[in-house]
């Protein structure tokens, strides 16, 4: 074998084990992109958050799951479940409920916990004892409302993220303060990961679909 | 050479100044041990669980400092008299010949201090209840008042349900009520039934020194009692998927009231607002 063969023989695994390294690196380092809360028009110095839940997303390598999608502050809604909000805010959460609903679990969250002017529909509701969709849970901030689905009978259903105002959908609003800088983690707490062991697999135990961080910055 | 110089001679001359230091630091080290750092050991002295962890974790550092003095101070020792002086030497050292009291003495010795944890751990499990463990659903050693048959049993009861990712607390005696934080009254008996909605969670009262895994379709008690008001951590120890990190909560522990109503009322407002 000639030098420039063993140089070669060598160089080749060295540089698929590079390749592997950073792919790894890089898998692991993946994260869903940030969505900062849009600003209140007006003095109040409140900040609004837009997002909706769809049965299916549609795209990427998963998309019969089940996800939350995030409005930006120029309209285009994003794939992520990371928010960003400031400190010692007011910020009000409006929810569009596109999923179908099943039992809980867990009768505890079928109530709206730390966010008393929660609205369903433009009604003020606290429980929701019908089948519900999903919860919007900061279990750390002492918040969770459930998100009732639409019905089983609905007759224009959204198939695909993201949807628009013309399907069938439920509109849930609430508002909650902010204390000060920290990253605290929400999830989903309706068990609606189909087809895995009790429904919390994947959409559910995957990172920017059923749980994600609300990143509270100073 | 004379007799004063032998190698057997100087050995005995490092033994007991090597034995004499080891001595005099394990009695300085060891008092401060139990008496001033025990009392600061975790958990603290939040439930008779947790004194009784406590006392566990003084006794064995306790037992323990002795023997890693006696590493230490044999270690520095060694380095101090017993290294290399001359660079070319690279010969082994004498082989060392068995000694039939240093060897009695060591098999003893480690023995007794073994045996003896070995019985002190067990009856350490056993009281007071278990020691803040999960017992399974029928326990063998419990408190005063416990009955298996739930009209029978007198102790406050709390269901501890694990679910991905938090606890929540049910109160039978108080129509069912659910709450997101665990809250207890002082100076009473509580029984943790804990159980899980999905995968295994281990429910960890820190400072209670209480820990039961929460297994799905099984109830698994635990027994404390707090013996004085104020905050505990709560916290998942067994891995249970990817925000096991997050699965965290305070607990209180509020003043015994002959009132129900007012704990009635304060498990209200943690349903309302936690």
């Amino acid at each position: 074998m000639s030098r420039a063969q063993k140089t070669i023989g060598v160089l080749i695994p060295l540089a698929l084990l590079l390749a592997l390294v950073v792919w790894t690196f890089l898998f692991l380092i993946r994260y869903p992109p940030t969505v900062e809360a849009a600003t209140t028009p007006g003095a109040s110095g409140d900040v609004n958050v837009t997002m909706q839940t769809v049965g299916s997303i549609g795209t990427g390598n998963h998309p019969t799951w089940v996800s939350y999608l995030i409005k930006r502050s120029d309209g285009v809604w994003v794939h992520t479940t990371v928010l960003q909000v400031p400190a010692h805010t007011t910020v009000h959460v409006t929810i569009y409920q596109y999923d179908s609903g099943s039992a809980l679990r867990n009768p505890v969250m079928n109530q709206v916990l730390g966010a008393p002017d929660a609205e369903l529909d433009g009604q003020p509701y606290s429980l929701w004892t019908d089948t519900i969709g999903h919860t919007f849970t900061v279990p750390e901030l002492g918040i969770s409302v459930p998100l009732p689905g639409i019905a089983s009978t609905a007759s224009n259903p959204c198939s695909v993220a993201p949807c628009g105002p013309s399907y069938d959908h439920h509109t849930v609003t609430f508002s909650f303060k902010t204390g000060g800088a920290g990253t605290y983690t929400w999830q989903c707490f309706v068990p609606c990961g189909l087809g895995y062991l009790a429904g919390f697999g994947g959409p559910m135990s995957t990172f920017g679909y059923m749980n994600g961080v609300l990143k509270v910055v100073a | 050479m004379s007799a004063a110089t032998s190698p057997r001679n100087e050995n005995r001359f490092h033994l007991r100044r090597l034995l004499l230091v080891w001595l005099v630091l394990s009695v300085i080290a060891t008092p401060i041990v139990f008496f001033v750092w025990g009392p600061h050991m975790p958990p603290g002295d939040m439930s008779d669980n947790a004194k009784n962890q406590q006392f566990a974790n003084t006794l064995l550092s306790t037992v323990a400092t002795p023997v890693v003095l006696f590493v230490w101070v044999y270690l520095g020792y060694a380095l101090l008299f017993f290294r290399r002086k001359d660079a070319s030497d690279e010969e082994d050292g004498p082989p060392i010949k068995g000694h039939m009291g240093f060897q009695i003495g060591w098999v003893g010795l480690t023995t007794v201090v073994v045996l003896s944890l070995f019985v002190y751990g067990t009856y350490g499990l056993i009281v007071p209840n278990g020691v803040g463990t999960g017992s399974g659903a029928s326990p063998i050693w419990t408190p005063a008042g416990y009955s298996g048959l739930p009209q029978y049993n007198k102790l406050f009861q709390v269901q501890v349900i694990g679910q991905q990712w938090r606890w929540t607390f049910r109160y039978p005696a108080y129509q069912g009520v659910e709450t997101t934080q665990l809250v207890i009254p002082e100076g009473v008996q509580i029984q943790f039934n804990t159980t899980s909605l999905d995968v295994i969670h281990s429910f960890w009262a820190y400072e209670l020194g209480v820990k039961a895994d929460a297994v799905p379709g099984a109830n698994n008690i635990a027994f404390a009692v707090a013996n004085r008001t104020g905050n505990f951590d709560i916290r998942c120890a067994e891995l249970c998927g990817p925000l096991h990190g997050a699965m965290s909560s305070v607990g209180r522990v509020v003043i015994e009231d002959p009132d129900p109503t007012l704990m009635a009322a304060l498990l209200a407002s943690a349903a309302r607002t936690r």
